[in-house]
């Protein structure tokens, strides 16, 4: 009877296990032990990176990396409201720039649910690190390109998604958002061992 | 206590860090002219100057506004304030004129940096100021008069 109770345990834990794919992941993504288990380092990077795009592609980034110069809001990306122009410098236009709402942090409303969000500064990115659209393979060479992304060197792009302000954003958006899957910390982990394992990126 | 300049006068007022500069404006300084539309920054009743840039003061925390240089309708008082102010007279363009003191100093901003603004320009930047009486060809033509007017 003894026995038949710890198996019963074993079976419940194992299965468990299984439904949960064996994985260690943090707010929807997985760490980077998680990809231990490759014996081809341009497969264990091609996998990271597509990792790293489940908070590239989140709609909490994406909205802010319009191909167009309108940026989006919520989940289902919807086109913002009021409408906006990305004007000079991704700042908005002469008379309604960014700032004339998003102030220097995410601030709840006083006459309803929800806030609106903000931080300094708050911007558009640039037109040549446009995301929506694009495959997960077209984004990675995208990203790994100076030309296309600020000018950064791999270490200075690591630098970026592990510390800079306006992305880690993603994770603190304010009442009534989702935030970006992981944690900053985590997603800077990622883009490190994605680096250390070549940068390769995902075909197609 | 936040101190901050309003209409060129240095103001200190004792709230909750919390308050939105539209509440002291129009409660505690009794500057009733900036109004109240929504309250979630869509529809620019509340828009004034600060540090120079358009803001929608219904969702600035005073603790945001902390030193700044607010300019509200009652202290606007620069060429094209006076311009825009004058073609809004000539143009008749108010209807219920609750949203016309935003609309004014979102058009005085723009005329600030564009002197001489297209339809898209005035498009772009007053996009944030919604008129509930729809006087939009007004405040169109009575910017385009404003900046005639500056232009001399």
């Amino acid at each position: 009877m003894k026995m038949w109770k710890v198996s019963t345990v074993a079976l419940i834990a194992i299965l468990s296990a299984a439904s949960s794919g064996w994985s260690e992941e943090v707010n929807g993504l997985r760490t980077v032990d998680e990809f231990d288990g490759f014996t081809d380092e341009t497969a264990r990077s091609q996998a990271l990176f597509e990792e790293m795009a489940k908070v590239i592609q989140h709609p909490r980034c994406l909205n802010c990396h319009p191909a167009d110069n309108t940026p989006r809001q919520g989940m289902e990306m919807r086109i913002h409201e009021p409408p906006v122009v990305r004007g000079d410098s991704g700042f908005g236009a002469p008379g309604m720039r960014c700032n004339t709402c998003h102030g220097s942090e995410n601030v709840d409303y006083v006459s309803g649910d929800g806030s609106i969000p903000g931080h300094s500064p708050w911007m558009l990115a640039p037109i040549e690190q446009a995301w929506i659209g694009k495959t997960v393979a077209e984004i990675c060479a995208q990203i790994k390109d100076p030309e296309r992304n600020g000018g950064r060197t791999l270490a200075e792009l690591h630098e970026h998604n592990a510390h800079d302000g306006l992305v880690g954003w993603g994770w603190t958006p304010g009442e009534g958002r989702e935030s970006a899957p992981g944690t900053q910390e985590l997603f800077g982990e990622l883009t490190n061992a994605w680096i250390e394992a070549g940068a390769a990126c995902p075909e197609g | 206590m936040y101190n901050l300049t309003v209409n060129n006068r240095e103001v200190s007022v004792d709230v909750p860090g919390d308050t939105p500069l539209l509440w002291v404006l129009r409660d505690e300084l009794r500057l009733t002219g900036t109004k109240f539309g929504c309250g979630v920054a869509q529809c620019g009743a509340c828009t004034v100057m600060m540090d120079g840039m358009t803001r929608r003061s219904c969702v600035t925390p005073i603790e945001m506004a902390d030193g700044a240089f607010v300019e509200t309708i009652e202290g606007l008082d620069t060429p094209e304030s006076q311009a825009v102010q004058a073609a809004w007279v000539a143009n008749d363009v108010p209807q219920c004129g609750w949203c016309q003191s935003g609309q004014v100093v979102s058009a005085t901003a723009l005329l600030t940096e564009i002197p001489q603004p297209t339809d898209d320009d005035i498009d772009n930047a007053m996009a944030g100021n919604i008129c509930r009486c729809a006087t939009y060809q007004r405040i169109r033509k009575a910017i385009h008069d404003a900046a005639s007017t500056l232009e001399g």
